[in-house]
């Protein structure tokens, strides 16, 4: 149902008439997020800039039982803020200030509309860090990264979104603001809310502050790039690596085509006669930075490595990460549509995912170049095809629904760090079994009784 | 509705290779470069949100309107998307070929539009002759010191916000002409290494020819015969980013025809602008059999003299020109359309006593934009304003820059705000240690 002119007079007063979008040339760039073939148009793009806009928006919204879908940068993966049809876009953009670096208590305090990038160098401005550092990071948005509890490349060592998050400002449904978390390093008071908004994908309330944990800066770190003949060789260093027990702050690979790809791109001199490139990093004290990098080289020479590269300033280690985060979207030179998948196993299981993912690439005539995090078992086979070709679209769907079924099988995860949307929608009661779905849906319904948040998203309340 | 729904015309978005607009996956890495998303955060003013409009016309989701015109015309062109794109979309293809849509179906009619644009484009800048003329007219407002007496007397301030604008960005006229300077054949200094042309562009010609002299004199130093004819055309960059690929491409082949490609070791350029447009002629010319290999030697030809200087190698100069601290601003089409953006550093490097500062945001666009200013003066004024502020805090006294309308915008800028820097090209900084170690030669 389109969204009647009564309540888009009321909108227009809460976020003035510049702000509110409803021209089809408006709207049409809110249709999408960064998955490939998933389009809707939205009724009316919102743009707020403060947390009651926020809270006026959803006391109205609530009232005539509109859908609301949140976004940030709209860099999402799994379609988790493409609109439903006519529902209103509430878009947090412009709530990008970052409020308080705190050094004495090592936080961050910022609006949810604040690139990921800016925290990380505010952060570093303070001379501390701010780990989690996603594919997008240089768009994509804080409010975003928690609602999808994305990962990055340092998930291995230092965790992901989740690890970092203190305290949240949340605007429920009803328009009522809430506040879980502070910044104490201890607190078990209640149930901890906090952890429940994180990975909500919008569903549950509307993230609109973030207080965020910064830890220090490690002093020393290093990078290296190996190549190996197989990608089999390069599985077995990983788990050679982890076993040995070694964890390096990046441990990342990436297969032929994709390096490929990625050279084209960048032009840093990647080795193209490869089948396997792992990129690791390691950071910390600067003894124990070169022990592990030295062990790590001889492991990888024990498994078959032929070539080893190692960084020499930071400048090249910034650019060979750099590289590496641009995988997917220099994937897309080969294709029109670029299909990518999160799919996590078990560290243990690597090398017989990586087999199995091509062997169903060669089973469905599918190019499917495969990058990711070895280090904590987080794959992206990434399907190189063309949205035109229903019929080879039918068999990249195929393709994926065995990858997926192979994940959960070896004791991995549909979703490692894209989250479900719409995407994975389909695949999740398979994974989280009756018992779960139906806890997830009385959340869903105690705190949004009416529906109107990111409905059919994740699953169906 | 309008009459031209109505005719048959094929529509270029749709004609287009349907995969130049699938090549965008929407990921989004091009927002943060981009100067019209960073100054409004609407994602109809980013580039992916134009290719998206762009394609919802290819797939007859959105018919091409006055609003989709706006868009386009609010996009500066600069070209940072494209270095952004992890995907290489060629945006600068479908941008111009949008602009080129909205002309052939009259969207953003109106009779002042009209006017400016049958005077401008497809009079003026036609024919250098023409241009000339204006240049005269201009040149003899200036030295008879009208434009001193009218801009004192504030009989200006009657004039529209616009024209007033267009008076004060008028560039004070050179005293010469290219060709009053440049002999049409200038041999090199000792053995000829090889032959190159020159070309001396159209507002290049009438404000800056010193820089072509300058860019003819260093070619000359190291070992290049230069021609540079008298007559040239211009090289239809503003034609084609205004919607007017047709006469675009006839200036191409004038071009071509002046310069056959397979007379020139290289076919030289000196504004960013020019060569991003110039190395892309295959594009314009695709579709025509008899042009389409002289269009892609020309291509392979045509060089930026930084590019150039740093393929053959120039002869560093010995005396300096300073002591002088000199930071540098990068066109948008040198760095994002050519991919240029070391080889400059490297020349004013070359410079004794020449301590070059590196500018905040040097690749952010400065807001000339071709003839941005003129039509999008608030945002034009904003980047201005923004890239004025980091010139200062670099706390140089030259800015280098290498484009006609960068060095416009900044000459404009720093005398309206009373910043005491001086714009150069980087080849004329060049050019003036060459002459200095010719003065101490002689001594």
């Amino acid at each position: 149902m389109p969204i009647s002119t009564a309540t888009l007079a009321a909108l227009r007063k809460i976020v003035g008439g510049e702000y509110l979008l409803t021209a089809k040339e408006d709207l049409i760039p809110y249709s999408f997020d960064g998955t490939a073939a998933l389009r809707q148009m939205p009724g009316a793009v919102a743009l707020a800039d403060s947390t009651e806009q926020v809270a006026a928006i959803l006391k109205l919204v609530n009232q005539v039982q509109m859908p609301v879908v949140t976004r940030g940068s709209g860099t999402g993966l799994s379609g988790g803020s493409i609109p439903t049809p006519d529902c209103l876009v509430l878009c947090l953009a412009r709530m990008n200030r970052i409020l308080e670096v705190d050094r004495a208590n090592l936080t961050l305090l910022a609006e949810a509309g604040v690139a990921t990038q800016r925290i990380a160098e505010a952060a570093a401005e303070a001379g501390l860090f701010y780990p989690p550092d996603p594919g997008s990071m240089k768009v994509s948005t804080i409010g975003g990264n928690v609602a999808e509890n994305s990962g990055g490349l340092r998930g291995l060592k230092y965790g992901i979104t989740r690890n970092y998050v203190m305290g949240l400002e949340v605007v429920l449904p009803d328009g009522e603001i809430l506040w879980t978390g502070n910044k104490c390093v201890k607190d078990v008071a209640g149930y901890s809310l906090r952890d429940l908004f994180i990975g909500s994908e919008g569903t549950l309330g509307v993230i609109t502050r973030v207080l965020l944990r910064l830890i220090p800066r490690p002093a020393a770190q290093k990078t290296l790039l190996a190549s190996f003949p197989s990608m089999e060789q390069a599985a077995a260093a990983v788990s050679a690596i982890i076993a040995a027990p070694i964890v390096p702050c990046t441990l990342e690979f990436l297969d032929r085509t994709t390096i490929q790809c990625v050279e084209d791109y960048m032009k840093i001199g990647l080795p193209l006669d490869c089948e396997a490139l792992l990129l690791m990093e390691t950071d910390g004290h600067p003894a124990a930075v070169a022990d592990e990098a030295a062990q790590m080289e001889s492991l990888c020479r024990n498994h078959g490595c032929t070539a080893v590269r190692v960084a020499a300033n930071a400048e090249e280690a910034a650019q060979l990460a750099a590289a590496r985060r641009t995988a997917f979207s220099a994937l897309a030179r080969l294709q029109p549509t670029t299909i990518l998948e999160d799919v996590t196993v078990p560290r243990s299981e690597l090398s017989k995912m990586v087999r199995f993912i091509q062997s169903v690439a060669a089973k469905y005539k599918l190019r499917i170049g495969t990058f990711g995090h070895f280090g904590d078992g987080n794959l992206h086979p990434t399907c190189l095809t063309n949205e035109r070709r229903p019929e080879e679209m039918h068999r990249v769907e195929e393709a994926f629904s065995e990858i997926f079924d192979m994940a959960i099988r070896l004791g991995g995860t549909i979703t490692g760090e894209h989250g479900v949307g719409i995407a994975k929608k389909k695949y999740l009661p398979k994974f989280a079994g009756d018992v779960q779905m139906r806890v997830l849906r009385e959340v869903r319904r105690s705190l949004d009784p009416k529906n109107i948040l990111n409905p059919g998203k994740m699953f169906d309340a | 509705m309008n009459a031209v729904f109505n005719t048959k015309r094929q529509s270029r978005l749709k004609q287009l290779d349907y995969s130049v607009l699938q090549q965008c996956m929407h990921c989004g890495l091009c927002l943060a470069t981009c100067p019209t998303y960073d100054a409004t955060l609407l994602e109809r003013h980013s580039p992916r949100g134009r290719i998206a409009l762009m394609r919802a016309i290819a797939d007859d989701c959105l018919t091409p309107s006055p609003a989709f015109g706006q868009e386009m015309y609010f996009c500066l062109g600069c070209l940072a998307c494209q270095t952004a794109c992890p995907a290489g979309v060629n945006y600068a293809e479908l941008f111009e070929n949008a602009r080129a849509e909205i002309e052939e179906l009259h969207l953003l009619n109106s009779p002042q539009r009209n006017f400016i644009r049958q005077l401008a484009i497809r009079w003026l800048f036609d024919d250098m002759g023409r241009l000339q003329l204006l240049g005269l007219a201009l040149r003899l407002y200036q030295q008879l010191g009208l434009q001193t007496a009218i801009r004192r007397s504030g009989i200006l301030k009657l004039l529209p916000r616009r024209l007033q604008r267009l008076e004060a960005m008028t560039p004070a006229v050179a005293d010469t002409f290219s060709s009053d300077i440049i002999p049409p054949i200038t041999p090199p200094f000792g053995p000829r290494k090889y032959r190159v042309a020159m070309l001396t562009g159209c507002v290049q010609d009438l404000v800056f020819s010193q820089i072509n002299r300058d860019t003819v004199e260093v070619l000359a130093r190291n070992g290049c015969e230069v021609a540079t004819p008298p007559q040239q055309h211009c090289c239809g960059s503003l034609h084609a980013h205004n919607g007017e690929l047709e006469l675009a491409r006839q200036l191409a082949m004038r071009n071509i025809e002046q310069f056959p490609p397979e007379q020139f070791d290289a076919i030289i350029s000196n504004a960013g602008g020019c060569g991003s447009h110039l190395k892309h002629y295959s594009r314009l010319l695709n579709n025509e059999p008899l042009w389409r290999e002289r269009a892609a030697l020309w291509d392979r030809k045509v060089k930026d003299i930084h590019e150039w200087l740093n393929e053959i190698g120039w002869q560093p100069p010995n005396s300096g020109i300073g002591p002088l601290v000199v930071t540098y601003h990068e066109s948008c089409h040198l760095a994002h359309g050519q991919k240029i953006t070391t080889q400059p550093r490297k020349i004013l490097q070359s410079i004794p006593n020449l301590r070059l500062v590196e500018l905040p945001e040097s690749q952010w666009c400065c807001g000339s934009a071709g003839i941005y200013n003129l039509i999008q003066p608030e945002l034009a004024d904003e980047l201005l304003e923004r890239k004025l502020r980091h010139i200062q805090e670099t706390g140089a006294v030259i800015v280098a820059t290498a484009n006609t309308g960068c060095m416009l915008q900044l000459i404009t800028g720093a005398r309206l705000h009373k910043i005491p820097v001086r714009i150069v090209h980087p080849i004329s900084l060049l050019a003036e240690a060459y002459r200095a170690d010719g003065a101490s030669a002689r001594i």
